[in-house]
């Protein structure tokens, strides 16, 4: 089990290198990165002294080294536009990211088992048809435009929630978050469940696939045959085996939420990482660029290797010797 | 299992010795009702984007023929110097709303396929390459295919665009590095199982030249399932392609796809001038749908293992 991990955050430790080499290629090397990283608009003589500053005259492998030194040491460079450690403005937005992304998983988990149980233990019934084409739906639909006709309906015809930001916050442990208050909550449902459609889609259609081969089981008949009510044999027989696979998408899918909140944050003006990037693309602010892709590939990671450790701690058949079949 | 191998006979004219898999295809795609109003409605759109020059009223990047008094009229409107209606509201240029869909319609299949044939030949060679010759090739090419799909599409579509900036071909270049590992992955593991087969063997005892081999014999029979996932991911990229220029990242303002008409609409969306917006995304949306129909029938005609 621990030799697993070990070699599963080997892999982990390449794969951060990989990436990271992947973006210094991609900002440093192709292109001019003295107009990547020098403010648009400085002087020929202050070009001329960033090139010399930023060590634009050593050989490619020797920059490199220098950019994962600095990159370990948390010096990933100063936004032009706001003047400040770019990873600092990175790591203040973060909760803004991380309570959207938690919020939407919560919706889709909250929903989608349930609906998806329905639509298993019912597959012929008018109302787990409907589920279904719900979720082909859920799977077309792009999120920025369901994001748009949310906006549409609930904000300027109905009038019920606010169209954008994040509303009044209340610190715990120091962090601020939203869902506390009830100003924060109303700004983060519409967003969360934006997030959370795609998701939800997903789940649906796992935990349905998973109840229909569960109940054909012997197991589900015995229990059933020993007289036990139908919820226990639900709630406890067929939800405790098709649980493992559910559990790890959503672990899984965490990342991906994180990387599609860059376009309901854009939609909602949700003050997180992801708006961040669009505004920083958009200004050509490129310090926070790099900034923003180094954490999110790192937590990427991490989330996989968690997983990857999580699932073998779960399934014992993943681990050590078949990890290479999976 | 496969195109060649398929000789299922046909019962009533003993003319006809073997049903032509395209036969056997189309006739079992016609049998979901969802599935051929998909392809209809995906026909209607192919044919509105190649026409879109000759059926649109106006030309909606033709400054001379845009009138600023006529901007952010609603739907059904009538035109200010003559007496056109403009039947989808006009934008905040006076565009008529109509044209600027069909053109942008235009745009988003183009890139949409453009992007999806070339990933398909790139995915193709790599996914040939690694199950044919196995061994170091192999890893590597499913290593790279690995890691990248381990990072969601949009992700590194964000990250080259960031990296290489605005236009049609650097979105093709996102488009096609999001989704050739794909077809890598589907076409090795089509291969694998394929190589294993007696023909395979047939062919090699034949003599024939690998190349031979391989394009001829191992290739079509790696179609099937392979077109199931081309046709899911032009889809796909549709979508991407929209979302990405939705943020301001994908295609220049003078060529507005789809993405990018929702995008210039959504900043009048809330002072009600919905239709700037809604009818682009109602487009976009039905070519989805549409494809995603066609992609959900094929992939139950082709599954092999579905097949009675």
């Amino acid at each position: 089990m621990l030799a697993y991990a070990i070699r599963r955050l080997g892999q982990s430790a390449f794969v951060l290198v990989v990436m990271s080499f992947l973006v210094f290629i991609g900002v440093f090397a192709i292109g001019n990165p003295v107009e990547l990283l020098v403010n648009p608009q400085a002087d020929q003589v202050e070009r001329d002294r960033a090139a010399a500053a930023l060590g634009l005259d050593q050989p490619l492998a020797t920059q490199y080294g220098t950019f994962l030194k600095r990159a370990a040491s948390g010096d990933l460079g100063r936004s032009f536009v706001y003047n400040v450690p770019a990873i600092r403005l990175i790591l203040e937005r973060l909760p803004a990211t991380l309570e959207l992304a938690l919020a939407a998983t919560f919706l889709a988990v909250l929903m989608g088992i349930p609906l998806g149980l329905y639509a298993g233990l019912k597959p012929d019934s008018p109302f787990a048809r409907g589920i279904m084409a719900g979720s082909i739906l859920g799977f077309s639909l792009p999120t920025f435009w369901v994001g748009l006709v949310l906006i549409m309906v609930f904000s300027v015809q109905l009038g019920w929630l606010p169209p954008n930001g994040r509303g009044e916050t209340v610190e715990v442990l120091g962090v601020p978050v939203s869902f506390l208050t009830r100003d924060g909550l109303a700004h983060l449902v519409m967003p969360a469940l934006n997030l959370a459609l795609f998701k939800l889609s997903l789940l649906v259609r796992l935990t349905r696939a998973g109840t229909r081969e569960a109940v054909l089981q012997d197991y589900v008949k015995f229990a059933r045959a020993k007289g036990l009510p139908m919820r226990r044999v639900i709630g406890v027989h067929v939800l405790k085996n098709i649980l493992v696979p559910i559990v790890t998408v959503i672990g899984l899918e965490l990342g991906s939420v994180i990387a599609f909140a860059i376009v309901t944050e854009s939609i909602f003006a949700w003050p997180g990482t992801g708006k961040l990037l669009i505004d920083s693309i958009n200004q050509l602010d490129r310090p926070v660029i790099v900034a923003y892709l180094l954490v999110i590939v790192t937590i990427f990671i991490a989330i996989n290797f968690l997983v990857d450790v999580v699932y073998s701690v779960l399934d014992p058949r993943v681990r050590p010797g078949t990890a290479a079949a999976h | 299992m496969g195109v060649v191998a398929d000789s299922t006979p046909v019962v009533s004219s003993p003319a006809a010795e073997v049903e032509s898999p395209w036969r056997r295809v189309a006739s079992e795609f016609v049998r979901s009702r969802l599935a051929v109003a998909g392809l209809v409605l995906l026909a209607i759109a192919v044919v509105l984007a190649l026409a879109a020059p000759w059926l649109s009223p106006q030309n909606p990047y033709d400054l001379a023929q845009l009138d600023v008094m006529d901007s952010k009229l609603p739907p059904g409107a009538s035109a200010s110097a003559t007496s056109r209606t403009y039947w989808l509201g006009t934008d905040d240029q006076g565009r008529d709303m109509l044209s600027g869909i069909l053109y942008g319609l235009r745009i988003s299949l183009t890139v949409g396929v453009t992007s999806t044939v070339i990933a398909l030949a790139i995915g193709l060679a790599l996914g040939l390459t690694a199950a044919y010759f196995g061994g170091w090739a192999d890893a590597a090419i499913m290593r790279l295919a690995d890691i990248q799909l381990s990072f969601p599409s949009i992700l590194i579509a964000l990250i080259l665009l960031a990296i290489l900036g605005q236009g049609v071909d650097k979105i093709i270049v996102a488009l096609v590095t999001v989704q050739w590992a794909y077809y890598a992955r589907t076409v090795r593991s089509a291969a694998m199982v394929e190589r294993q087969k007696e023909y395979v063997e047939a062919a090699r005892a034949l003599a024939l030249s690998r190349m031979r081999i391989v394009f001829r014999h191992l290739l079509p029979n790696c179609m099937p399932p392979l077109i199931v996932v081309a046709t899911v991911q032009v889809a796909h990229a549709i979508s991407l392609e929209a979302t990405l220029s939705f943020l301001g990242l994908g295609l220049p303002i003078t060529e507005p796809s789809l993405g990018l008409l929702i995008a210039n609409g959504y900043q009048y969306l809330l002072s009600g001038k919905y239709w700037i917006s809604f009818y682009p995304g109602v487009a976009l949306l039905l070519t989805i749908v549409a494809i995603n129909l066609v992609a959900d029938q094929l992939r139950d005609i082709l599954n092999p293992r579905l097949r009675k």
